[in-house]
């Protein structure tokens, strides 16, 4: 039973807060920690795994500081973010010497390299691996050791649908297996698919926490508002406010297009064009007009 | 202390193509010169303290020692994928540890066998001025890898700063500050090659025993900082 407390953290980078106050626990199965570019993911995963300090609070393995204690590392595996790896050695080298890092023999290398079924490619060299393939040697050097924590930042970036697929059911055998297995995204679709359960980070803050089925509901239930400009702002006005799905519309002067409040995110989308097409206004320009949390909601679920 | 599988990724990557051949350029540029010179002068002892002293102790030694001790963190740190050494049970002294043994090696193997070889066709290593300046080189290998070392893991412009430190404060600075050359690697292992050699070929600024203090602190020092750096460093996106 593996467990990742985080106790308010914050991390400020000068005068930029990359995360704010965050306080979650991690428990076994796969967590989706579900953010647009930004949010501050990889700075939360780089507190996670110990590269990183937090400005303020604390994170902590099953009650052991995390930070300046490389003993914790016997129990967690890290798939990084960055591209970077030791290029001008083979896939099998790079995985060997990660085992050996840990103490371990080129046996459990070899077990991590068929896990991830690199074992075709193991022995060429790393500058030569397509993105997914990277991934995957990537994904095999933090499994020799067998960790009970697994860190993974944007594992999916750049993967095929057919790599996404394997990965994925790599991750929930993990995760069935009682391992904690984390896992960064900006994609709702991704995170719904694997994660028994998700972590919302917006604008470094922890925006919302639950089951897919939850975090749908939160990011489609909110209003959603959007700037709209047309060949016909009134008319147009007139026709949207007679639907439900509308809350509120303003003429905003100053940008000369409407402002206008939804309320039934679906139902408004399909409305908006429906609407002027009946009426023969021409649609100009439709955006979300804030970048608050709704609308990087909103976007996530177009995503 | 000393990890083989550390050392072994530090050496494939300052070894690798490119950087093998910026390490061998100078090495081949001192033998050349040492050629070219003897053929035109014939053997003379102050020929041979001017080449050995003046290029490979002054320039050559400090550049290979700049590249070997930089490159042996800095290019991981700059690119990330030092996180792999990191996300390891190993203590962070052993990983800076195993890089400066490595650096030394790589140092010496630039530095001090091309001095070595270029003092022999020079002047047959006449007043033992060959072994002299190999022993500087040797000494000096030590105490630049461990300064350069820690530059690398401290900035991310270390090759920069390196090449300053080695080029403006070595040569130029210490040549016109007096006491500037006391804080000089250089005038150190000039110090223990006065010794060698004996006679009043090779002179240093500095006595034996300071030399010999300094040189011990600075890279001790420097190799516990290091450490300590490391134990610390963070990795942060890609800003
Ligand atoms: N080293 C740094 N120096 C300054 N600002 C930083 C640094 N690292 C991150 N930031 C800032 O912190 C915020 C969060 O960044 P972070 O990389 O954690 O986001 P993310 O959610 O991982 O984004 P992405 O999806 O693009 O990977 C951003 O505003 C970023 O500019
Ligand atoms: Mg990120």
């Amino acid at each position: 039973m593996t467990t990742l407390s985080l106790d308010h953290v914050s991390r400020w980078f000068g005068n930029v807060v990359a995360v704010n106050d965050i306080t979650m626990t991690i428990g076994p199965g796969v967590t989706g920690l579900l953010g647009p570019n930004g949010a501050g993911k990889s700075t939360l995963i780089n507190m996670m795994g110990g590269f990183l300090a937090p400005s303020t609070g604390t994170v902590t393995l099953d009650g052991q500081p995390v930070w300046r204690n490389e003993e914790i590392y016997k129990h967690i595996g890290i798939v990084p973010e960055r591209e970077a790896m030791y290029d001008f050695l083979t896939g099998r080298e790079f995985v060997v010497a990660n085992a050996e890092l840990h103490g371990l023999d080129a046996r459990a290398a070899q077990r991590a390299l068929a896990t991830v079924e690199m074992e075709y490619a193991q022995d060429r060299k790393i500058a030569t691996y397509s993105k997914g393939m990277r991934q995957r040697v990537k994904m095999a050097s933090a499994l020799v050791h067998d960790p009970s924590l697994l860190l993974l930042d944007e594992p999916f970036n750049g993967m095929d649908p057919r790599q996404r697929m394997q990965l994925m059911e790599l991750l929930r055998r993990m995760g069935d297996e009682g391992r904690t297995v984390l896992f960064s995204s900006h994609i709702l679709e991704e995170v719904e698919q694997l994660a028994w359960h998700i972590e919302v980070i917006v604008a470094g803050r922890h925006a919302a926490s639950g089951d897919f089925r939850r975090i749908r509901r939160l990011m489609t239930d909110r209003p959603h508002r959007y700037l709209v400009r047309s060949s016909d702002d009134r008319a147009l006005a007139a026709a949207l406010i007679a639907d439900p799905s509308t809350s509120g519309i303003e003429v905003d002067h100053a940008e000369g297009a409407l402002r206008v409040q939804a309320v039934d995110f679906a139902r408004f989308t399909a409305l908006l064009p429906r609407v002027a097409k009946a009426h023969g206004i021409r649609l100009l320009t439709v955006s979300p007009s804030d970048e608050s949390l709704e609308s990087v909601f909103s976007y996530l679920v177009a995503a | 202390m000393y990890d083989p599988t550390v050392a072994r990724l530090t050496y494939r990557a300052l070894l690798g193509r490119r950087r093998a051949l910026i390490l061998g350029a100078l090495p081949l540029l001192l033998v050349v010169i040492a050629v070219a010179v003897r053929g035109l002068t014939g053997a003379d002892d102050q020929t041979a303290v001017n080449v050995l002293g003046g290029f490979a102790l002054a320039t050559m030694v400090p550049i290979i020692g700049v590249i070997a001790g930089t490159g042996a963190i800095g290019p991981e740190i700059d690119d990330g994928s030092v996180v792999y050494l990191l996300s390891k049970p190993v203590k962070r002294p052993t990983i800076i540890f195993t890089k400066l043994i490595v650096a030394i090696g790589v140092t010496m193997a630039f530095s001090a066998v091309p001095t070595l070889i270029a003092g022999l066709i020079l002047n047959g290593n006449g007043q033992q001025i060959a072994v002299a300046y190999t022993v500087a080189a040797l000494v000096a290998s030590i105490a630049y890898a461990a300064l350069f070392l820690l530059l690398g893991t401290v900035s991310r412009h270390a090759v920069v700063f390196g090449l300053v430190y080695a080029l403006v404060w070595e040569a130029l600075f210490g040549s016109l500050v007096a006491g500037a050359r006391t804080l000089s690697v250089q005038q150190w292992s000039l110090a223990v090659a006065h010794k060698v050699a004996g006679g009043d070929l090779v002179t240093s600024d500095v006595g034996l025993t300071t030399a010999t203090v300094l040189l011990v602190a600075v890279t001790v020092l420097a190799t516990w900082y290091a450490g300590q750096r490391l134990r610390s460093l963070t990795l942060a996106g890609e800003e």
